[in-house]
């Protein structure tokens, strides 16, 4: 069931409890990272910045489908994957503040999160960079019969690097249990899809590789959450990679540095029109799975969750310069 | 398991170390362009898809970024991965994965992530393969804090740096001089995995130390033996790592013999051996008898005619001539 083929009113077959699940998912996300903008201007973050907002439906419908033993490469534009995918939203706060209780104890940021207990590896910030690594994971799965799946996040940009066609091309020779998830917002950076591809039917490119390819409405969390499950079962059976594309639009700015000359504001205010969240809220409201006290109270749960997230970073510590050259190399210990 | 002392190339001795490592643990896997039906460029992998099958021995398309990323990816996984990379000069096209993963997951996630993988290339000129296949560029790679930089000159230790490299947890690049693969030497019976964090002195003398690695290991050798008809004793050192670096093997060296040449085929502008006559400047200084001086590689792409090239490398006579000069010089 996706929310284009549920005409208003009707009953639908999502069971309430997931619907809450969902939407409440995609809310963390976005009163998060609303918060990580405030704390950016109140200079408690630095460096730079991506925000994932108006793109929520892609990491919530797709992670969601994932499976513990599953393992997640994602980009500089993360902390929503991360958030979902299970580390505490004290540690990626924690982690932005530069304390030694974020989650790379301060030595990533906001565009490196990473954590071994979600199996969550990255947080890569060299755009088609996590590419390989996660064919490389994959590969490391079905040489040792495993069952996990990677599932590698990365934005419509990457598709002009060398290393999307590369990792593309090796995940399907060696069919690989690897989902690739491409998070189309239109812009890499500031530049447009359509200044940057002589094709830009971006499905199309991992079909020409013997891919089974999917493009989806990104802004729908239903769909986008059917499409993941249909891609997950295939991989799993074997079958070699399964591609995504999730076709989105990113409301806010690249990065906290960015004016946005590139695009008009018209152009964002007609996408913030569907945006995942007001769409799903109004899709569920109208078929009587939400009212506004149910609302009241998930908004209320996560802002006290990112209060004490706050709270946890700010009383984190900075690490000691002494243990500046640690983890250069590591401590003991063989492979 | 070989009991006997035996005469062997150091292609085999590679070949013997990346089998016995793959007999040993399965985690072991040998990936990268022709290693597997054509046996490898320098031949190193000759038969050993036969012997280990293609899952094991996979070749992989000519696209280096991918599969060295594969290979960081699958270290990641719980893998023991030895990736090949034909030349030092075809891993510019991975230099991303190299630098920008390979050797900052582990501080990036602060400590949580380590990647345990190996990646073999050979490096070198001296046959005539022109200006894209024949650099030494070792020690661009030393620059990078993250990873580690082998560089075995002498058939045991193209035996056994490998399996000790695996075994770190972190990922150690392995060069090997293109023009050593045909070399004969003796190895010693059972062959052992050897340290990877110490220089070794190759020859003691007590005129001048030589530091230098690789083929300039055997060039500073020849040189010692025709010194040595001339009085002029040299001590030779075996730099055989080039990241981390073993300062203290050099500057003891130096503060028996005073006076210092540094020999290796890499361009000249901040190579490794400016790095190494830092080092000795900076702790060294009032050791030295006249000043630490330095024999490269010319700075030029690598011609391709022989003479040329060889005019572009450092040479035996080369190394003759600037320690007769420098130990004549007043100390």
């Amino acid at each position: 069931m996706n929310m284009e083929s549920a005409k208003k009113g009707e009953r639908t077959d999502i069971e309430r409890g997931h619907a809450f699940h969902l939407l409440y998912e995609m809310l963390r996300i976005r009163r998060f990272e609303e918060r990580c903008a405030e704390l950016y201007s109140a200079s408690k973050i630095r460096g730079f910045m991506h925000l994932y907002v108006g793109e929520e439906a892609v990491a919530v419908g797709v992670i969601d489908a994932l499976k513990p033993e599953d393992s997640v490469v994602a980009t500089y534009r993360e902390h929503g994957h991360a958030l979902i995918r299970g580390i505490p939203a004290g540690a990626i706060m924690a982690e932005m503040f530069g304390k030694v209780e974020g989650c790379s104890r301060g030595r990533g940021g906001s565009m490196h999160l990473f954590d071994d207990k979600t199996h969550f590896y990255g947080g890569n910030a060299i755009v088609g960079g996590g590419l390989p690594v996660a064919v490389g994971m994959a590969l490391a799965c079905k040489m040792k019969k495993e069952k996990g799946v990677t599932c590698c996040f990365f934005g419509e940009g990457a598709v002009a690097e060398g290393e999307f066609h590369e990792s593309m091309n090796l995940a399907a020779l060696w069919k690989l249990p690897v989902i690739f998830v491409c998070e189309n917002n239109l812009y890499a950076m500031g530049t447009a899809l359509t200044l940057s591809e002589s094709v830009t039917d971006i499905s199309k490119k991992a079909e020409s590789y013997n891919i089974i390819s999917d493009p989806v409405d990104g802004m729908d969390v239903l769909a986008v959450e059917k499409a993941a499950q249909k891609a997950l079962t295939a991989v799993r059976s074997g079958n070699g990679p399964y591609f995504l594309e999730c076709r989105t639009y990113r409301f806010r700015a690249h990065s906290m540095f960015d004016p946005e000359l590139y695009r008009k504001k018209t152009e964002v205010e007609e996408w913030k029109k569907h945006g995942p969240i007001v769409r799903f809220t109004r899709y569920l409201k109208e078929n009587d799975l939400l009212n506004d006290k149910d609302l009241d109270d998930i908004e209320q749960k996560i802002a006290s969750e990112i209060e004490e997230a706050v709270a946890f970073a700010d009383a984190g510590r900075p690490e000691p310069v002494e243990d500046l050259t640690r983890f250069v190399y590591s401590e003991g210990g063989k492979s | 398991m070989n009991t006997r002392d035996r005469e062997i190339t150091y292609r085999e001795a590679v070949r013997e170390a990346i089998r016995e490592a793959m007999q040993k643990d399965d985690r072991v896997f040998l990936m990268g362009e022709d290693v597997g039906r054509y046996g490898g460029c320098f031949a190193v992998s000759k038969d050993m898809l036969n012997e280990f099958g293609q899952e094991r021995i996979r070749d992989t398309p000519l696209s280096e970024s991918a599969f060295v990323g594969a290979g960081i990816g699958a270290a990641l996984g719980g893998m023991l991965p030895v990736v090949e990379i034909m030349t030092v000069n075809f891993s510019l096209l991975a230099l991303d994965q190299i630098v920008n993963n390979a050797a900052k997951y582990l501080h990036m996630s602060g400590g949580l992530f380590n990647v345990p993988v190996v990646i073999r290339m050979a490096t070198g000129g001296g046959k005539q393969l022109a200006a894209q296949h024949s650099h030494s560029l070792e020690g661009w790679y030393a620059h990078i804090p993250g990873i580690k930089v082998l560089t075995p000159a002498t058939i045991e230790d193209a035996r056994g740096m490998l399996w000790t490299a695996l075994m770190d947890p972190d990922p150690v690049l392995i060069f090997e001089n293109n023009t050593l693969y045909n070399m004969k030497g003796h190895l010693p019976a059972n062959p052992v995995p050897v340290d990877i964090d110490h220089a070794i002195v190759r020859r003691p003398g007590t005129d001048i130390t030589v530091i230098t690695y690789g083929v300039g290991l055997f060039k500073a050798l020849d040189a010692a033996e025709k010194l040595s008809e001339d009085d002029i004793e040299t001590e030779v050192i075996d730099l055989r790592t080039l990241r981390p670096l073993d300062d203290e093997t050099f500057l003891a060296s130096v503060a028996k013999t005073h006076r210092v040449l540094i020999v290796d085929e890499g361009w000249r502008s901040g190579g490794i051996s400016a790095e190494i006559s830092a080092r000795i400047m900076e702790r060294s200084f009032y050791d030295l008898d006249a000043p630490a001086e330095r024999l490269c590689g010319v700075e030029v792409p690598m011609p391709y005619a022989g003479h040329l090239e060889q005019a572009a490398l450092p040479q035996t006579e080369d190394i003759i001539s600037i320690v007769k000069r420098m130990v004549k010089s007043n100390g």
